[in-house]
């Protein structure tokens, strides 16, 4: 089991705290979508993806991004039952979705850099270092159930 | 591959660090160090504390090297032969995709959060491509 200390715990809850869970979402995964155009292979029905200025503005893509976000966030409640927590949502995407786990590291890598653009200098050396564990640790997590 | 629009967009981008080159280097690598920390076995012989002369000289050196990529984007292979000979035969950085994937994360960052909003998916998506490229490059020679 992955051990957080208090202040890692703190680091996460401190920007996790000042998230908008839907901007957030939105715009990491428009930025997976355009940085990695062959993560465009599972979205085949969300229409318009013809270019930067659509994807960011196709509002599956939105409604798709905050639904991933906010189920980051059940992960963040539940930092110490992470493979319980995301066993069903692991089946899902191995069985159903198909999805490469090397996708999770790249979205989580993505998110990372989308808080550094809006947290500037407060996303310190500190705070990157916690959250491309926490990134890892849902990756995994999400991965865990694979076969 | 690199399109026209990537390579104006780095050109852009990488100008607009003018002067701060030291310092986005050595954070980078203190980032990088920090986050992933098997990383620092390439460095026994440093004093990887922070702040450290070492850090900040080597940080202003990859930079310049990334700098001296940037204005010979159209011939990577050359620009950075040299460096490709280093990192194959001295340095031996294994694999070097696993790591440049790491440098590539904190210099980008680094670069977001000097720029927010101005490191736009396009600008994102133009310095991943070029890191990758670079990346390539160095890994040319390996075997």
């Amino acid at each position: 089991m992955v051990h957080w200390s208090a202040e890692e715990k703190q680091l996460i809850a401190s920007v996790w705290g000042k998230v908008s869970v839907e901007e957030c979402g939105a715009e990491a995964l428009a930025r997976l979508l355009i940085v990695y155009p062959w993560t465009q292979r599972f979205f085949d029905n969300f229409g318009n993806l013809s270019s930067p200025t659509a994807i960011i503005g196709n509002p599956k893509v939105r409604s798709h991004g905050k639904k991933v976000l906010t189920s980051f966030g059940d992960a963040i409640k539940n930092l110490d039952n992470l493979k319980v927590t995301y066993s069903k949502l692991s089946e899902l995407h191995c069985d159903k979705l198909h999805v490469d786990p090397e996708n999770f590291r790249l979205l989580g890598d993505i998110l990372i850099i989308v808080l550094a653009a809006h947290f500037s200098k407060d996303f310190t050396p500190a705070c990157q270092a916690t959250w491309q564990k926490l990134v890892g640790v849902v990756a995994h997590a999400l991965a865990h159930k694979y076969h | 591959m690199l399109t026209a629009e990537d390579k104006k967009l780095i050109q852009q981008i990488w100008g607009k660090l003018a002067g701060a080159e030291e310092d986005v280097g050595a954070e980078a690598l203190w980032r990088m160090f920090h986050s992933y920390p098997p990383t620092k076995t390439y460095f026994p012989h440093f004093d990887l504390s922070q702040g450290s002369d070492q850090i900040r000289g080597h940080g202003k050196k990859v930079v310049a090297a990334l700098g001296n990529a940037i204005k010979n984007l159209d011939n990577l292979s050359q620009a950075l032969s040299e460096l490709s000979n280093l990192h194959a035969y001295n340095l031996r950085v294994d694999p070097p995709r696993f790591s440049l994937q790491f440098l590539s994360q904190c210099l980008q960052v680094v670069l977001a959060t000097r720029l927010g909003k101005e490191y736009t998916p396009e600008v994102h998506s133009a310095v991943d491509k070029f890191m990758s490229a670079v990346a390539a490059v160095l890994a040319e020679k390996y075997r």
